[in-house]
């Protein structure tokens, strides 16, 4: 067949489907322009859309000019993007993630959960020890100015725990968020490197946070220092060392792609890794809240702080053991 | 056909071809988008401030909206962000089909890596080290960053007078002559003059310096100008 038969003959085809593009492209950015007379009805796309694969796989086939090959695979295309970008459902699919999706993710990764927490706990645990011994060690740490400012925070004559006089409680919450779900993304991130960012971040930070506990659980600090972190330790340190998992993720894939090429053992692990980091970030969102608004107060006795920060760990060991078991996957 | 082409196969059997974007134009639209954060940020700094500790709490929370999440929302909601949009870019997977959530949010938390050490340095090895352009972020999240496809249609074949070639070119022969009729206004004449000769059975026995106009009739013959 000639190339001006068949234009002739199907043009009014893919000039009805360009049109139902156009009109369902824009629908998609700003509402639904009037349907026109002539317009093809949802229904029919699906049909009209291998009718225009079958006239590309035609054109090439018949080696017809370029221009209307090009044509063809555009709207081709953009067909595709409609067709197979449309999905749904989010609202219903969000909840049952946080009610069994993500607990029984973090439980089929238990390797890297754990792996990660003894990264995290092990220097974290270890300088809680050797600090009151050693008090010194703490400027390897934070520098003397920065420990002035801890020192202010956890003054047990300050009102408003694990904040400076200036500060407020929004703000507080504004900042944990920017910086804590910060070194969370950098801790997942930088495990495509071997593993190696991931493993750096989790020793570093549990580092940090161990010499810091170390150092104010002597003296008067204690109680304050103490009844201010419980509250959101649950949820931050699980950020945390969920974080760390889901970096190893990445990084395990690169190390020991098994029988598979290297990349392609990436995007397979980098999918349960975003998903842990839905997770993670969740309840770095959640530990911002405790610690900007329920961690500072004084108006409640140490004894009420620290039961509350026993039943949130409690929570969040039960939630990662026992959520998600009940229905079949 | 050129390199940067990428070709995909669909469930109906048939293959879309995606034009792959290098570097610059990634790294231009970056910049782009790179100015646009700042200025909303520095908007929102300056009312902030107004506002006094509130205002810092705003400051905060959308410094942290637009560091890490203004990519990912724009990737997964429109395809591309303003700079790529500026640029006729999107973002695809690796199957042609358009990004959503995941893939978004993992090549964007992935920049943190391909930034490293300093100014995507990294991305921009990895990059140079696959075909298809990918940095760090796009292998794990298995995407792909092309030319938007309304773009194509830019250079316009001059016109002239269809002339048939005299016998039967290929595919990848039309396609050679239709991309040069088009590039054509483009090249100083010389140049251009030179490249004309290069298919000999087309331009013999052409008179010197017309070899450019000879290829541009066929061109013209060849999109259907006839």
């Amino acid at each position: 067949m000639k190339q001006i038969v068949f234009e002739k003959r199907h043009k009014a085809e893919w000039e009805a489907f360009e049109r139902w593009l156009e009109q369902n492209e824009k629908k998609k950015k700003k509402g639904a322009p009037p349907a026109r007379a002539d317009a093809l009805p949802d229904q029919e796309i699906p049909r009209a859309y291998r009718r225009i694969c079958q006239l590309l796989a035609l054109a090439r086939d018949r080696q017809y000019s370029p221009d209307i090959i090009d044509r063809l695979n555009r709207i081709a295309l953009r067909g595709h993007h409609m067709l197979y970008g449309a999905r749904g459902g989010q609202p219903a699919r969000l909840w049952s993630f946080f009610a069994a999706g993500f607990p029984r993710l973090v439980r089929s990764e238990w390797r890297l959960v754990a792996a990660a927490a003894a990264l995290f706990a092990g220097p974290l645990l270890i300088l809680l020890a050797v600090l009151p011994v050693f008090p010194d060690f703490i400027y390897y740490f934070v520098d003397p100015a920065g420990l002035a400012r801890f020192q202010e925070m956890y003054d047990p004559a300050n009102p408003r725990l694990g904040m400076r006089q200036a500060d407020d409680n929004v703000m507080m919450f504004a900042f944990y968020i920017w910086n804590n779900v910060k070194i969370g993304f950098q801790t997942f991130a930088t495990g495509i490197l071997l593993g190696l960012g991931s493993i750096f971040y989790l020793l570093f930070n549990g580092a940090q946070i161990g010499a810091i506990a170390g150092h104010f659980s002597g003296a008067s600090f204690s109680e304050p220092f103490w009844s201010f972190v419980s509250g959101h330790s649950a949820m931050e340190l699980s950020a945390i060392v969920l974080s760390g998992a889901a970096g190893l993720k990445l990084g395990s894939a690169v190390v020991a792609p098994g029988a598979r090429a290297r990349t392609q053992a990436l995007v397979q692990a980098a999918k349960p890794a975003i998903r842990l980091m839905y997770g993670a970030a969740a309840m770095f969102l959640i530990a911002a809240f405790i610690e900007g608004f329920w961690s500072p107060l004084t108006a409640f006795p140490a004894s009420v702080k620290y039961t509350v920060g026993c039943v949130m760990w409690a929570f969040v060991l039960a939630y990662f053991v026992i959520s998600g078991r009940g229905r079949a996957a | 056909m050129l390199d940067t082409a990428r070709r995909i196969s669909t469930p109906e059997g048939i293959e879309l071809t995606l034009r792959l974007a290098g570097p610059v134009p990634r790294a231009l639209a970056w910049a782009v988008d790179l100015l646009l954060r700042a200025v909303v940020l520095a908007i929102i700094a300056l009312t902030g401030t107004a506002l006094h500790q509130f205002g810092s709490a705003i400051v905060l929370l959308s410094a942290f909206v637009i560091e890490w999440l203004y990519p990912a929302w724009f990737e997964a909601t429109w395809g591309s962000t303003p700079g790529k949009r500026a640029f006729g870019l999107i973002v695809l997977n690796d199957d042609g089909t358009p990004v959503r959530w995941p893939a978004a949010l993992t090549r964007n938390l992935l920049r943190a890596v391909d930034f490293l050490p300093a100014m995507y340095f990294a991305g921009f090895l990895a990059m140079v080290m696959n075909r298809d352009f990918k940095r760090l972020g796009d292998l794990a999240a298995n995407t792909l960053v092309v030319y938007r496809e309304e773009q194509l249609q830019a250079l316009a074949i001059p016109d002239a007078e269809p002339q048939p070639p005299g016998f039967a070119l290929s595919i990848a022969e039309q396609r050679a002559i239709i991309d040069f009729a088009s590039r054509s206004t483009g090249l100083t004449q010389e140049r251009a003059e030179e490249l004309a000769q290069i298919p000999r059975s087309l331009t013999d026995g052409v008179p010197a310096g017309k070899a450019t106009a000879r290829l541009i009739g066929i061109a013209n013959y060849l999109v259907g100008r006839q």
